[in-house]
């Protein structure tokens, strides 16, 4: 058997715009006050694991802001899934008996980047030459398919159920409603105001049925954690050994083969394999959790996913959902952060701070939006191509 | 003289689509591949593609990147059972017309010619 693992200090930045901070500024954020929060310095870290997609930084250049001790860096990267990788392998670092406490952070600046989508169209050729597998003789967004991710994820959406006719733009925009409901409490949040479903159903169409404020929001953020072995952490404070939160299971998965998965990027098959096998490792079910972070980088990622984490009986989350289940005051409760579409998406920082948020619950110390008495989470995400993070965190016992 | 947008669009003596079929396990993928995603196997035979087809999911984008006209209709097609990414064409791009379930077609249409006279032709489905 080997080593439990457990969170000894978490941190997330406020999300939104930083302009007077760069990404090192805002990776040392989350850095330094994960360090505090956990009690410990740089000099205790044994091992880095660091995410930055589009900003091109490294952990080195990180420690060249907080302390060079010499440890190895892992530079991860996994499209929406960085963070949860960064993390994911201080874990097994850990796991493995090679440390006993490690560093993992993520961290973007995109606020203001508008859309992140694949390419552009050039202008007319000399001469159309066919390039790469497909042998395309031009970009192929907008001419076979789409490259955007409000309009991949929209398919995959409507989608569901063998296209149940009910998970429509309605429905799609009353999930969104509840994201921009939950962010309301959270001073974290890009976006803390409340929004109508009238509001976001008239607001401006980004690729049917998502309108604006049903995708994810751009934005700068970072979040680190400590992670620490369940013997190092016998050996700290017994208020250390009080707040820390064990990590009950820690999956990463790629997409396996599915017939269509090469035309329209399956999101299903490897959430379901990640969850699965971090209920298995946990020893714990869905009915034992008290809260749950999933990605829901569009409004119609988040019903999927009801079912993907097994969430609500196959094939029945738009019931789940119409239910009121996953509400802030429902049986489960998911995305009382708000979620991607209000507390927003700085990319290699969503697979931690997604962490931070649960960690702060069973800590007991989310403030206005606690859910009271949480001892069980899980943190989700998944960045297409695919890749899939899932942690279940649990409260401290010790 | 002309050129598909893709080399597994096949426009003589009829346009159609062409895929690559795993001799192994009967998997079908587009384009070039070194072994099978399913099963690993390596040898693979071309196979067409029906032309007609049924409208599984779709999205009408209306904010794209630089460049790509708006709004398309992007869709996945059931085409015997090969799932195909292409958008919807000869339709208005609205979700009052446009349906999962409905039956629709390959068709092409032309993007223009390069420098040398070459005509680029893309392909598409249009409703039945």
């Amino acid at each position: 058997m080997s080593e439990n693992v457990w969170i000894l200090g978490i941190y997330m930045t406020p999300f939104g715009k930083h302009a007077d901070k760069d990404v090192l500024d805002l990776s040392s954020w989350a850095a330094l006050e994960a360090l505090k929060d956990a009690g410990v310095t740089m000099k205790d870290m044994q091992i880095m694991g660091y995410g930055n997609l589009m900003g091109g930084t490294n952990g080195q250049s990180l420690q060249k802001q907080i302390g060079q001790t010499g440890i190895p860096v892992f530079n991860v990267s996994n499209a929406c899934a960085t963070g949860a990788t960064a993390l994911r392998a201080v874990i097994m670092a850990i796991k493995a008996g090679e440390a006993d406490m490690g560093l993992a952070v993520g961290v973007e600046k995109i606020a203001g980047a508008g859309l992140l989508t694949g390419n552009t169209v050039g202008d007319g050729p000399e001469n159309w030459t066919p390039k790469g597998r497909n042998g395309a003789i031009m970009p192929l967004d907008g001419r076979i398919g789409t490259n955007g991710m409000a309009g991949l994820f929209a398919q995959i959406g409507l989608q569901y159920n063998d296209s149940d006719p009910r998970a429509d733009f309605e429905l799609f925009a009353r999930i969104a409603e509840k994201s921009h409901s939950h962010s309301t409490l959270n001073p974290n949040a890009a976006y803390q105001n409340k929004m109508s479903l009238e509001q976001i159903m008239n607001d401006p169409m980004i690729a049917y049925p998502h309108t604006r404020s049903m995708c994810s929001a751009n934005c700068d953020g970072a979040a680190a954690a400590v992670v620490v072995s369940e013997t190092k952490l016998r050996t700290l404070s017994q208020e250390q050994q009080r707040r820390a939160v064990k990590i009950s299971a820690s999956i990463l998965t790629s997409d396996p083969w599915s017939e269509a998965c090469q035309e329209l990027a399956d999101v299903n098959g490897l959430t379901r394999n990640a969850a699965n096998q971090a209920y298995e490792q946990a020893g714990i079910g869905p009915d034992d959790l008290d809260l749950v972070e999933l990605h829901d980088c569009f409004a119609a990622a988040e019903l999927v996913h009801y079912d993907n984490l097994k969430l609500c009986e196959p094939g029945n989350a738009i019931d789940f959902f119409n239910s009121g289940a996953t509400w802030r005051d429902g049986r489960m409760p998911v995305n009382v952060s708000g979620g991607l579409q209000s507390k927003g998406h700085p990319i290699a920082a969503t697979g931690v701070a997604n962490v931070w948020e649960i960690a702060t619950h069973l800590r007991g110390e989310a403030g206005p939006r606690q859910i009271e008495g949480a001892k069980v989470g899980m943190a989700h995400v998944i960045g297409l191509g695919s890749s899939c993070g899932v942690h279940i965190l649990e409260k401290s016992g010790l | 003289m002309s050129i598909p947008i893709v080399n597994y669009l096949v426009l003589e003596p009829q346009p159609h689509l062409v895929a690559q079929e795993c001799t192994a396990c009967k998997a079908k993928v587009f384009g070039r591949h070194n072994a099978c995603p399913n099963c690993f196997g390596q040898d693979f035979v071309e196979v067409d593609v029906p032309t007609k087809g049924i409208l599984k999911t779709f999205t009408i984008v209306q904010f794209a990147a630089k460049g790509v006209p708006v709004p398309y209709c992007a869709a996945i097609v059931d085409c015997g059972g090969m799932s195909v990414c292409g958008n919807i064409v000869g339709i208005e791009p609205t979700p009052e017309v446009i349906t999962r379930g409905m039956e629709v077609q390959l068709s092409t249409y032309s993007l223009g010619n390069d420098a040398s006279g070459v005509e680029a032709i893309a392909f598409g489905f249009e409703p039945v």
